[in-house]
């Protein structure tokens, strides 16, 4: 969802969806190794 | 000629313009709090810097750092996140989130730098400094740089929002632990036990991570609604359409009455969080649960990562449905809920019901997480958004508060059990008990939130510093 135009905006930029796609990958894959990494460990409860 | 253009790091160069996306601010966010949350896997650098001068870790020097010394740098860590949060609150709202973000980026990093040289000179104090008080200082500037934006950003679903950012300090433990015990194998040849590099390596790799949120973050521009958003014109007495300025703020009764909930909800959440390996052993050893049947280290271990996880999840989780539940129904359901499970705890251990235990530990974390990600909102709905970065700021003494005397309290009841002869979980039945009358008060306190009286509300012109735009 796009912010509507205003009066004050000092810096055009842009964001496609790529962008955001990518900005997600960034903080995601380190947050899903993370993750992952404490998922393995925590099945050691369940053998 | 003089240059007048503003820098990089100005509010007015981070008011976005009419193409931004605001599903950027959210990993923006992220990428701050995924860095500091490291801060709660600080345990596992304990052995190793308990044994930089023996190299042997179940074997210290008697010139080995002690337990008792480490164990302070993470205390002077989360007293400086609530001071730090506390005292520069203002001054966010004022320079807005990417000045604030860098320079937390420039404290938490070079807190890890100075830290490393403190390992390496094997100066403890210089340790407290680095990762302790600056660092602790990076904390506390980070976790509240991006809520007051994306709360502005997303005044649909502030629950949401927030709980995505915060739920970022839940899953900086889990990519910091395992991130620290690969660097310090790697580099154990070269330092003693690996510390010193891993410190450096972590710095500078935190210190670029945080770059990205701090290049991303943007404040919407002044009045600046999102698409087709209509604001509630269903009458919510507990949700307020004034501001409240910071100073006022800690005037109120609404203020100290969140700041009680959340030390109480922090407090019993370290309960399970620092009893939960010991307890599982002890209670479902191979006594209660027969030969090769019982709970191992490793084991434990696993209970512990999942309680994390339940941590992280809840945190979006439960700060989400207070959108749709309220804030005071949701915090209801943390005391009322978290009353009975506490309660229930005991019970289970005694019962040797291991997976109910598990289930009910991980409900409970789950809530702990929550208080954390849906107070900003609830902050937000009783005292508006023009200042909530700085009233969240000063409401986190209360973690500060938690974090020191909650493992106190739960050591010290479950030593005093111990003295007197209990084992197992006996010894852990007080702590237990405790906790769940500190919830009891906590649900006193959410009980008697009513809206913020009209005259603390603030009068004046509000500015786009004052407001954060």
């Amino acid at each position: 969802m796009n912010p509507q135009p205003t009066s004050s905006a000092p810096d055009t930029d842009t964001s496609s969806g790529g962008s955001v796609v990518l900005a997600w990958l960034f903080v995601g894959i380190p947050l899903a190794w993370g993750v992952s990494q404490t998922f393995i460990k925590a099945l050691a409860l369940f053998k | 000629m003089a240059d007048n253009s503003p820098s990089l790091l100005d509010r007015r160069r981070t008011i976005a313009g009419p193409g931004y996306n605001r599903w950027l601010v959210p990993p923006a966010a992220l990428a701050i709090h995924l860095a500091i949350g490291q801060a709660y896997a600080f345990s596992v650098f304990k052995k190793p810097m308990g044994a930089l001068i023996s190299g042997n870790v179940d074997k210290p020097d008697a010139l080995d750092w002690t337990p008792g010394q480490l164990a302070v740098i993470f205390s002077i860590a989360i007293v400086l996140l609530g001071l730090s949060a506390a005292v520069f609150g203002k001054w966010l709202e004022r320079v807005g989130p990417r000045k604030a973000m860098m320079a937390s980026a420039l404290c938490f990093g070079g807190g890890f730098l100075i830290a490393s040289l403190g390992v390496h000179l094997h100066n403890i104090w210089l340790v407290y400094f680095g990762y302790g008080f600056v660092g602790g200082c990076g904390l506390g500037i980070g976790y509240i740089s991006p809520v007051s934006t994306l709360i502005k950003w997303f005044p649909d679903r502030p629950g949401v929002a927030t709980g995505m950012a915060i739920m970022g300090f839940g899953g900086g433990a889990m990519i910091g632990s395992p991130l620290a015990v690969a660097l310090m194998a790697h580099f154990k040849e070269s330092a003693p036990m690996g510390v010193a590099p891993t410190f450096i390596v972590m710095g500078l790799v935190y210190l670029a991570f945080m770059m990205f949120g701090v290049f991303t973050i943007r404040v919407p521009a002044e009045g600046w609604k999102p698409a087709g958003y209509v604001p509630s014109t269903q009458s919510n007495a507990l949700i307020t359409t004034a501001n409240v300025d910071a100073d006022q703020a800690i005037k109120t009764p609404q203020f100290w009455l969140l700041w009680v909930m959340l030390c109480m909800n922090v407090t019993a959440g370290i309960g399970v969080l620092e009893t939960a390996s010991p307890l599982i052993q002890e209670t479902f050893s191979d006594a209660s649960m027969g030969p090769g049947r019982g709970v191992t280290a490793a084991v434990a271990a696993g209970f512990v990562g999942l309680l994390s996880l339940f941590n992280l999840l809840g945190r979006f989780f439960w700060s989400s449905a207070s959108d749709k539940l309220g804030r005071k129904p949701t915090y209801l359901i943390y005391f009322g809920l978290g009353i009975a499970l506490y309660a229930l705890v005991p019970t289970l251990a005694a019962r040797a019901s291991l997976t109910l235990f598990v289930m009910v530990c991980c409900v409970i974390l789950s809530m702990y997480g929550g208080g954390f990600a849906t107070i900003p909102a609830y902050l937000r709905d009783l005292f508006g958004t023009m200042q909530v970065g700085a009233i969240h700021g000063r409401l986190l003494t209360a973690w500060s508060t938690a974090g020191v005397l909650g493992p106190l309290l739960v050591n010290y009841l479950h030593d005093s059990q111990k003295a007197k002869g209990l084992t197992g979980a006996a010894a852990y039945q007080t702590v237990f008990y405790t906790m769940a009358s500190l919830l009891v008060i906590g649900l006193i306190a959410n009980l008697l939130v009513t809206a913020v009286n009209e005259r603390y509300h603030f009068k004046g012109t509000i500015t786009a510093a004052s407001a954060g735009h």
